[in-house]
C-alpha cells in the first residue's frame, strides 16, 4: 500500500488497490501568525465519503479554500488523481474535475434557477465566439441539451418546482441544494460540500442525507465540511477531526465517536 | 392547460417595427438627423452595457473608442484615400489592440480598476487628438468624407432611386442607423444568451461561483471589454460619415460620462432599456437648449438620481411596477400543477 503516487497511478483502474484522489500532505496556512492549517496530511480515496469535522475555527473552511484554490498553502502539497494541484486557481481544478459549495452560498443572484445551474456545464459547452455571435444552429442545439440536462439535475436535488424561478426569489433550503446542482453539472470526481446542512431543518437534513448517498452511489467522491454530528456520523465512510489546524483523529465514524482526544476537544474536559 | 407565456416580449421585432414606422411620425429632416444620431448612438451604448451591465465592469473612457472609431474612419478616407469599410475596419481593429493592451493586465485585478485605467486612457486619447492637429485638425475639427461602399457614396445631402421610389439621402442614413442598431441589439442578444453571455452574468452574480465551475472569469471580461469597445469604434466610424464632420468633443470625458449615464438612466443589463436611456439622454438637451451650459450637470444629476431612487434603471423599475399592478392569475396555478 505504501508505494508512491506515481508507480500507483499505472495501475490506477485496479480496483483491488485503489490510489488515492486527493492526497494532502503537510499543508500548512498562517494568518498573521495563527496557524489556520498547520502541518496536515490526509488521503482520501475514491467514492469514499470523507467528513471533515472539528470546533470552530479549527480550521475546516480554511482547508477546503486551500484544496480548491481559493487560497494559496503556505507549504505542503496537495495532489488530484496523482497531479500535483498546490496552488492552481480554481477554474484550472475545476477542469480537473473538483467542484464544491460554499458554507455561505455562492449563487448567481442574477440568473434563474436554470441559469445557474447550466453555469455549471460551462466546461463542456462549445463556447466558440462567432457562433455565439451569431447564434448558429449547432450553439442553439448545444444549448438545448444544456437546458435539459440542467433541468435534470435540478429535480435530482429536489427543487423540480424552481426550474425557472429567479435565485433571489428562492428559499434557503432549495438554493443550497441548487449550488450543489451547480457543483454536479460540472461532472466532479471529487464533490466538496462546505456546511450543507448548515441552517437546514431536521426534514430537509435527511432530505439532504439522501441526496447526498445517491451522490456518493453516482461514483462521485464527496468531501464535507459539517456540524451536523448525526449526518456526519451516519454518510461517512471516514472522519476527520481537526483541532487548531492540526490532525486529532482520523477513522470511521465508530472509531472517532469512542476516541478520548475528540470526546476531549469537544467537552472542553 | 398547458399554455405558457413568453418569457420575453419578442423585443426584436417591436423594436424594428417602431424603427419602421418613425419615419411617418417625425416631421422634418431635422427630426430625422436627431433619430439617425440617437440610432447610432444608441447602438454604442448597446455595446457598452455589455461591460457595465452583464459584465459587472465600468468604462468611464468609451468616448474615447467612439472617438478613435470616427477619426481613424475620417482620416483614412480623408487624408489617405482609403474607402470606407477598410478604414472602419482598421480604426476597429486599433481599438480591440488596445483595448486588450489595456485590459488584460487590468482585468486581472478585482474591483474597480478598469474605471481608472479608462478614465486615464480616455483622458490621454482626447489630449492627443486635440493636439496633434497635422493628423486630427486640432480642435478645430476635421470634414469627413461620405459613406463610400463598393464605389457608391451616401451621402444626406443626395437623392438616391431605390426601387423606383425617390428617396433622400437622410432618410437612407437613417434607414442604416436603425439597421445598425437593429443588428448591434441582435448580436448583444445571442451574446447574452449564449455560455459567454452566461459566464459573464456569473461574474457579475458570484465571481467566485463563476470560478469554481471552471470559468475563466478575468477572460471573459477581458473579451466582453473588446467586444464593447468595438461596438464604439464601429458606431464613431459610421457617426463620422453620418454628421460629415467631427470635433475632439467626441472623444471628450464628457461624451463617456453621457455614454454612462444613459446606461446606468435605461437599466443596467436591460438592453432595451439603455436604448430608452439613449434617446432620453439625447433628446434632453434637444428640449433645454436653454440650459446648454448646464448640460454636465444635468448628467450627474440624472446621474445620481437615478443611482438614488432607481439604481435597477428606468425600464426594469417600469417594467416591474407594471408586474406588480397586474394581477397574476395565470401564472400561479401553472407552476403549481405541473
Amino acid at each position: 500500500m505504501n508505494q508512491s503516487v506515481q508507480q500507483t497511478e499505472t495501475s490506477c483502474d485496479d480496483t483491488a488497490r485503489p490510489a488515492p484522489l486527493l492526497e494532502v500532505r503537510g499543508l500548512g496556512k498562517a494568518f498573521g501568525g495563527v496557524h489556520a492549517v498547520d502541518d496536515l496530511s490526509f488521503r482520501i480515496l475514491p467514492g469514499e465519503v470523507y467528513a471533515v469535522i472539528g470546533p470552530n475555527g479549527a480550521g475546516k473552511t480554511t482547508l477546503f479554500n486551500l484544496i480548491t484554490g481559493l487560497y494559496q498553502p503556505d507549504q505542503g502539497d496537495i495532489a488530484l488523481k496523482g497531479e500535483a494541484v498546490q496552488g492552481l486557481p480554481p477554474e484550472r481544478l475545476a477542469r480537473l474535475g473538483m467542484s464544491r459549495t460554499f458554507q455561505n452560498l455562492q449563487i448567481c443572484m442574477n440568473m434563474t434557477a436554470l441559469e445557474n445551474v447550466m453555469l455549471g456545464r460551462h466546461l463542456h459547452l462549445k463556447r466558440n465566439f462567432l457562433a455565439a455571435l451569431l447564434r448558429w444552429p449547432s450553439l442553439r442545439a448545444s444549448e438545448r441539451t444544456c437546458r435539459a440536462q440542467a433541468e435534470e439535475l435540478i429535480r435530482f436535488v429536489g427543487c423540480g418546482d424552481y426550474v425557472d424561478a429567479d435565485a433571489a426569489a428562492m428559499p434557503y433550503g432549495a438554493l443550497k441544494r441548487l449550488e450543489i446542482a451547480r457543483a454536479l453539472a460540472t461532472q466532479p470526481a471529487i464533490l466538496l460540500l462546505d456546511e450543507p446542512a448548515a441552517g437546514l431543518n431536521s426534514t430537509e437534513t435527511a432530505a439532504l442525507e439522501q441526496l447526498i448517498r445517491k451522490v456518493a452511489a453516482g461514483g462521485i467522491t464527496v468531501v464535507l465540511v459539517e456540524h451536523d454530528m448525526k449526518l456526519v456520523m451516519s454518510i461517512s465512510d471516514r472522519v476527520l477531526v481537526l483541532d487548531y489546524g492540526r490532525k486529532l483523529a482520523e477513522g470511521t465514524p465508530r472509531e472517532i465517536r469512542d476516541n478520548p482526544d475528540v470526546i476531549a476537544a469537544y467537552l472542553g474536559g | 392547460m398547458a399554455l405558457r407565456l413568453p418569457e420575453r416580449v419578442p423585443g426584436l421585432p417591436v423594436l424594428a417595427l417602431v424603427l419602421l414606422l418613425l419615419p411617418l411620425f417625425l416631421g422634418n429632416e431635422f427630426h430625422l438627423d436627431i433619430a439617425t444620431q440617437i440610432a447610432l448612438i444608441a447602438a454604442t451604448v448597446v455595446g457598452l452595457n455589455l461591460l457595465v451591465g452583464y459584465g459587472g465592469q465600468v468604462s468611464l473612457g468609451h468616448a474615447a473608442f467612439f472617438g478613435m472609431g470616427a477619426y481613424a474612419s475620417a482620416i483614412l478616407t480623408g487624408t489617405y484615400g482609403w474607402t470606407s469599410i477598410p478604414a472602419l475596419v482598421c480604426g476597429a481593429l486599433l481599438v480591440a489592440l488596445l483595448a486588450w493592451t489595456l485590459g488584460r493586465p487590468i482585468l486581472r485585478l478585482k474591483g474597480h480598476y478598469l474605471s481608472m485605467a479608462t478614465l486615464g486612457m480616455g483622458i490621454i486619447i482626447a489630449i492627443v487628438i486635440n493636439n496633434e492637429g497635422w493628423l486630427t485638425g486640432g480642435p478645430d475639427g476635421l470634414a469627413v468624407e461620405p459613406l463610400t461602399v463598393m464605389g457608391a457614396e451616401l451621402s444626406i445631402f443626395d437623392h438616391y432611386s431605390l426601387l423606383g421610389l425617390e428617396v433622400s439621402g437622410a432618410l437612407l442614413w437613417y434607414g442604416l442607423a436603425a439597421l445598425l442598431l437593429l443588428l448591434a441589439v441582435w448580436i448583444a442578444q445571442n451574446l447574452v444568451d449564449s455560455p459567454i453571455g452566461r459566464a459573464l452574468r456569473a461574474v457579475h452574480g458570484s465571481e467566485v461561483a463563476a470560478r469554481v465551475v471552471g470559468v475563466d472569469t478575468s477572460h471573459y471580461k477581458l473579451l466582453i471589454f473588446v467586444i464593447s469597445a468595438v461596438y464604439a469604434s464601429v458606431m464613431g466610424s459610421f457617426y463620422a460619415h453620418y454628421t460629415g464632420f467631427i470635433t475632439p468633443q467626441v472623444a471628450s470625458f464628457e461624451h463617456s460620462i453621457e455614454l454612462i449615464t444613459m446606461v446606468v438612466l435605461g437599466g443596467m443589463a436591460s438592453t432595451y432599456g439603455v436604448i430608452l436611456g439613449a434617446v432620453l439622454l439625447m433628446l434632453l438637451p434637444q428640449l433645454l437648449t436653454d440650459f446648454q451650459d448646464y448640460e454636465m450637470m444635468m448628467f450627474g444629476l440624472i446621474l445620481m438620481l437615478t443611482m438614488i431612487f432607481m439604481p435597477k434603471g428606468l425600464l426594469p423599475t417600469l417594467s416591474e411596477a407594471v408586474r406588480r399592478l397586474r394581477p397574476r392569475p395565470a401564472s400561479a396555478p401553472a407552476s403549481g400543477q405541473e
